[in-house]
């Protein structure tokens, strides 16, 4: 596959691990966040913290639009599923998101609610288009990567006269969640998550292009290096970082140029503003209350909002108290510090959304990763072909 | 047009007629249905004495029974459809005994309003399929139940084989320093049937990869007698059944991600829909673990079958008390290759 | 966190959809997000829409970089 194999090449690898394993000093540590969930699967899939020398610290940030979805959201979710007649469509990625009262959507399908899973919002606008006698619900999740193709269908839908689709919106904002974790106590007071600098996301960032990382190179003088997805492109961006630090330079560096622009894309940010504006605040699983991090839908197109046409009540839901999510998301804490981390909470089992998401910090480090924790029987020598 | 008998009114209407509650009474419209579609397709000794059991004469050996019950979705595949599936599957199961298969037996559960059309073309498919691999239906048997409980169709197939004296094979014996082996590409059906699913519409000319494995079986055993372990890594994938043999045979193992071949469909369309091909269907391979000294053998004994042409050495069973089945990536690092937590679902984050 | 992955344009369909090639398997997508693609282009796919279009210019540039960084390592891995 073009443009992706090339970037997965592992002598390259091998080669930008030994300039990087060069060029880190020995005398101190790198903590780097990658904030993006996808980057967190890439670097266990590819078994990059391997290729890392051991003061190149990667900690794993709350980019997992399914993580930092809240219980009460899915809960509303479910409450619209089981409305008589009512057709959700949702991405897969949140069925199986444990919600209240031992529900999921997966298991309040099982029950009769008609959930359909889509894959891409056209899809949605297709079934209420077909349905017409039905009420279609877009379950929207996502960052900025995904919101644009939310305001096309509801455009879509307006210039279709679809009366009976509506969009149940949860888009959230990258650059809120990054303030929120440079301003926490931790990180700004205690010091208890050194945080030197920060891989930014790959497909947010051709939306909403390099320059909303200026402020936090500047402002907090830490450097963003935004890094495509390819384990190539990590494993460049963690040595453009090591780099910076080690020239005291606080920049916004993009690795990801065949995609990335400064600006973005334009056209996409100008049909998200059309339709969306920002919610003055939003709770985020795991993060509390965040100011100015999510999205609502405009007055001129309350229509398709689901929130006012079915008057959903949003009630918080505090997490299991054996939970770490919230620690692990803001980076205080790592999978293998939570009591119940590949105990009673598993994949099979997950009870928080760390475990659910599979670019969940705990999914990928359950299932990618956690032979490392015990002691294996040394391998035999090399497997011959 | 089929030949009316004596008796009926007129022959069942394949081109528009549907599967109605009458049809499972017992009474005349089941009899007729059986008589016209599943007896005339199936045709052979046992179904022609018209009994409800088939008797037969067992060979010498020990007697291996399988079943499986078949609820694919889509019905209509690239490559297949449940009938053919039913048929090759249940053939596998017997097979992965090292079993030489002998005869099956079909159980149907058809929904009230199933088109007799889709019904005629899923039963001549297994009956080719059956014939093809010389093993015939000899008894079966037809329930309907009312419209909105079942999914159309639902087949169980039960198979009989024999094993031959000399053959021990079983998922309990791999052993440390053997050799793993794969016939053929990975994930083949899982995408062809995902190609179909509703909301995940894409084109591709995968076709699912469903057959019936024995006479590979036999001529990977006339070669290497003393193979440990056979299984098809059907629900769940290549990953799910390398952590099952290696949970019951108590040890771990190490693959190489190199050496695993993926159609580069397969892997295009999982990359789509982020996928891991390691856990994706298959319905025509089988994984083989033998002697680390006969795995060159058995290798060039499956390439030389057509249905192993793509045969590959995948990896080594190691000693391991936590039955980790590790896989080196082509791109340089370790990892481990879980049990699948439920069905593999396709993710957008 | 976002599932994306670069596709090629095989053709140009009705008003702003394409179909476009990931490794010999298909696929519709919506052009909504972007302007000026041509057959031959490749896009990013997200949810069934191009997101926008990669540069190939650029995606050499950057795999040369990879290599450099090897060339110049000091110390072996």
């Amino acid at each position: 596959m073009k443009y992706i194999d090339e970037f997965r090449d592992g002598d390259l690898a091998r080669g930008i691990a030994g300039a990087i394993a060069a060029e880190a000093d020995a005398s101190r540590r790198y903590n780097l966040m990658e904030f993006c969930g996808g980057h967190t699967h890439a670097i266990s899939r590819y078994g990059l913290a391997d290729l890392l020398p051991s003061n190149v610290n990667m900690i794993h940030g709350p980019g997992c639009p399914v993580c930092v979805l809240p219980i009460g959201r899915i809960d509303n979710a479910i409450e619209l599923a089981a409305r008589p007649g009512l057709i959700l469509c949702t991405y897969a990625d949140t069925m199986r998101v444990p919600a209240s009262k031992g529900l999921s959507l997966l298991k309040a399908k099982a029950r009769g609610a008609d959930i359909r899973m889509v894959y891409s919002s056209t899809d949605a606008v297709r079934i209420a288009r077909e349905h017409p006698d039905r009420e279609v619900v877009f379950f929207a999740i996502g960052f900025e990567t995904t919101t644009p193709p939310t305001a096309v269908a509801i455009l879509q839908a307006e210039a279709e006269g679809l009366a009976n689709f509506s969009v149940f919106c949860n888009h959230v904002l990258t650059p809120a969640a990054i303030s929120n974790i440079l301003e926490s106590k931790e990180v700004r007071e205690l010091g208890t998550v050194p945080l030197d600098g920060f891989i930014g996301p790959a497909h947010v960032s051709t939306v909403i292009g390099s320059q909303p990382y200026e402020y936090f190179a500047e402002e907090y003088g830490r450097p963003v290096v935004i890094a495509g997805f390819e384990p190539l492109d990590v494993m460049q961006a963690i040595l453009m970082l090591v780099r910076q630090l080690n020239d005291g330079r606080a920049e916004v560096e993009n690795e990801f140029t065949r995609a990335v622009t400064r600006d973005g894309n334009a056209k996409a940010k100008g049909l998200v503003a059309e339709v969306f504006e920002l919610r003055r605040t939003f709770e985020w699983r795991g993060l509390g209350e965040v100011p100015y991090s999510a999205l609502k839908i405009k007055e001129r197109y309350r229509a398709f909002d689901a929130e006012t046409r079915y008057a959903i009540e949003y009630v918080s839901v505090r997490d299991n108290k054996a939970c770490e999510c919230g620690a692990i998301l803001r980076g205080v804490k790592k999978p293998v510090d939570c009591k119940v981390f590949g105990t009673v909470c598993t994949p099979e089992n997950p009870i928080g959304s760390c475990m659910v998401s599979s670019e969940g910090a705990c999914a990928a480090h359950y299932t990618y990763g956690r032979f490392k924790d015990t002691a294996i029987v040394a391998a035999p020598a090399e497997v011959e072909a | 047009m089929s030949a009316v008998r004596s008796g009926y009114v007129r022959p069942v209407d394949f081109r528009h007629g549907r599967i109605d509650m009458t049809h499972g009474s017992g009474g005349r419209a089941m009899a007729q249905l059986i008589d016209e579609l599943f007896l005339r397709a199936f045709d052979n000794e046992w179904l022609r004495e018209m009994n409800d059991q088939a008797r037969f004469n067992v060979p010498a050996g020990r007697m291996v029974i399988a079943t499986d019950s078949h609820v694919v979705s889509p019905l209509f595949f690239p490559g297949g459809d449940i009938g053919c599936l039913s048929v090759h599957g249940t053939i596998n199961d017997v097979a992965m005994a090292g079993a030489t298969p002998l005869n099956l037996a079909a159980g149907f559960v058809l929904e009230e309003g199933f088109p007799l059309a889709d019904l005629k073309r899923i039963v001549e498919s297994m009956a080719a399929a059956a014939r093809e691999a010389g093993v015939p239906v000899v008894t079966g048997d037809t329930k309907v139940v009312e419209r909105g409980k079942g999914d159309g169709v639902f087949i169980t197939t039960t198979g009989t084989g024999i094993v031959p004296p000399g053959i021990e094979i079983s998922g309990n014996r791999a052993r440390p320093g053997d050799a793993i082996l794969v016939s053929g590409t990975m994930g083949d059906h899982g995408v062809a049937i995902m190609s179909l699913r509703e909301n995940l519409e894409f084109e591709t000319t995968i076709r699912s990869d469903t057959a019936a494995l024995h006479g590979l079986v036999a001529a990977m055993l006339a070669v290497v007698p003393g193979i440990r372990c056979l299984r098809d890594p059907t629900r769940g994938g290549l990953a799910t059944t390398l952590n099952e043999l290696a949970r019951q045979s108590d040890c771990g193992m190490i693959i190489d991600e190199k050496c695993i071949p993926v159609a580069p469909q397969v892997a295009a369309a999982c990359e789509f829909l982020g996928l891991d091909p390691l856990y994706v269907a298959n319905e025509g391979k089988l994984v083989a673990i033998c002697d680390a000294a006969d795995a060159d053998r058995l290798l060039a004994a499956m390439r030389a079958h057509p249905l192993g042409q793509g045969a590959s050495i995948v990896g080594k069973v190691v000693a391991d008390p936590h039955h980790f089945v590790q896989m080196d990536t082509s791109f340089g690092g370790r990892r481990v290759v879980d049990w699948l937590t439920g069905e593999q679902l396709p993710r957008i984050c | 966190m976002c599932l994306a992955i670069p596709a090629r344009v095989v053709a140009l369909t009705q008003p702003d959809t394409a179909q476009v090639d990931v490794g010999g398997v298909q696929m519709k997508v919506s052009l909504a997000l972007v302007d000026d693609v041509h057959v031959g282009d490749f896009v990013i796919v997200h949810v069934g829409y191009a997101l926008t279009k990669l540069d190939p210019a650029e995606a050499e540039r950057t795999l040369a970089t990879f290599a450099e960084a090897g060339l110049t390592a000091g110390a072996p891995a």
